[in-house]
């Protein structure tokens, strides 16, 4: 038998909400930004050492919300949802790294004429 | 025989219906991506030029970390109770759905209210948008933000009221979901723009 010609079951696009999943998302959100904060004001650790564990906070809890709060990753086969998903981080990923970098080798650039400058001035002494 | 014919025109129809609401939560979500990247293209512009003080004040002169705390707690609890009012659309309970949503709205419009708060402050000491581009590149980045919530309460105030007269219908339903995917996304931004623009701000990176 022709399989398109079967009648569409369309499966809901969500599986059935459970009200956990928001209070472990709820919870661990709190943890994570109360964390960082507390981290942060107390100086928890060296400025650099402290950089890396609140970016690596903020990951956490990015994760945590799209998992908890806005259900990616649960739906059913044809997976549009997170493959877009992945294709705006990559858009994002480009945005962002190239232009800081862009802006980096700029400024490395633009700084280079004083530089020498300063060398001129330093041989002349 | 046509196996279609086996199903009855209104099941068929009703199919039809939830077929067409789940396209336009699908839309939804690529427009919530698209807000992704529009964020992202600031928060770049933001990673810039957060050093270009221009002798004026840096972030971590101008930052209360813990006025930021207590914004940051009110959207968070405003996202949780987003999420009840969710899991009330889904048990079909009008009451609750009302009562969840309202309470969203009013910990938005304090979200909403202490950040117009900063930045009248901000204002009035001279430190506006026009002071330095690091000003300047922030004000865009948690105005953009900030607009979004004023958009999303206004959508909230209006759905409630639609959803008084008019009950859980299908169309509100669906407008209902559109409307906590949304609050959820804003929750998700102000993750970054807290912990880029105010603790790694106060870390003076």
């Amino acid at each position: 038998m022709n399989r398109d010609a079967q009648p569409l079951v369309i499966k809901h696009d969500e599986t059935k909400l459970k009200l956990s999943s928001y209070i472990i998302g709820f919870g661990l959100s709190l943890l994570l930004t109360l964390s960082a904060y507390l981290l942060v004001t107390h100086h928890g650790a060296s400025r650099n050492v402290l950089v890396g564990i609140v970016a690596f906070l903020a990951l956490c809890q990015f994760i945590t919300q799209t998992y908890f709060f806005l259900h990616l990753g649960t739906e059913s086969k044809p997976r549009w949802k997170i493959g877009i998903f992945f294709f705006m981080l990559g858009v994002v990923l480009i945005l962002v790294v190239g232009s800081l970098w862009i802006m980096y080798n700029l400024n490395y650039r633009v700084s280079i004429p004083q530089e020498l400058k300063y060398v001129k001035s330093q041989d002349d002494l | 025989m046509e196996p279609t014919l086996a199903v009855s025109s209104k099941a068929l129809r009703r199919q039809e219906v939830e077929e067409g609401q789940s396209k336009i939560l699908f839309g939804f979500w690529i427009y919530i991506m698209t807000d992704c990247v529009l964020f992202a293209s600031l928060f770049a512009t933001y990673a810039v030029l957060h050093n270009n003080t221009f002798g004026g004040p840096s972030g971590a002169q101008l930052f209360s970390l813990p006025y930021v705390l207590a914004e940051t707690m009110l959207l968070l609890t405003s996202s949780f109770s987003c999420g009840l009012a969710t899991i009330a659309l889904q048990n079909k309970s009008k009451a609750k759905v009302i009562g969840y949503f309202f309470l969203t709205f009013l910990l938005g419009l304090g979200f909403l209210a202490l950040e117009l708060r900063e930045f009248r402050h901000l204002v009035l000491i001279h430190d506006s948008w026009t002071r330095s581009g690091f000003l300047s590149s922030y004000f865009t980045l948690v105005g953009t933000h900030g607009l979004h919530i004023t958009i999303g309460l206004i959508w909230m105030a209006v759905m409630m009221i639609r959803v008084l007269k008019g009950g859980l219908g299908t169309y509100n339903v669906r407008r209902l979901k559109m409307l906590a995917i949304f609050w959820h996304f804003l929750d998700v931004i102000w993750i970054f723009i807290f912990t880029i623009v105010y603790l790694l701000g106060a870390l003076r990176v």
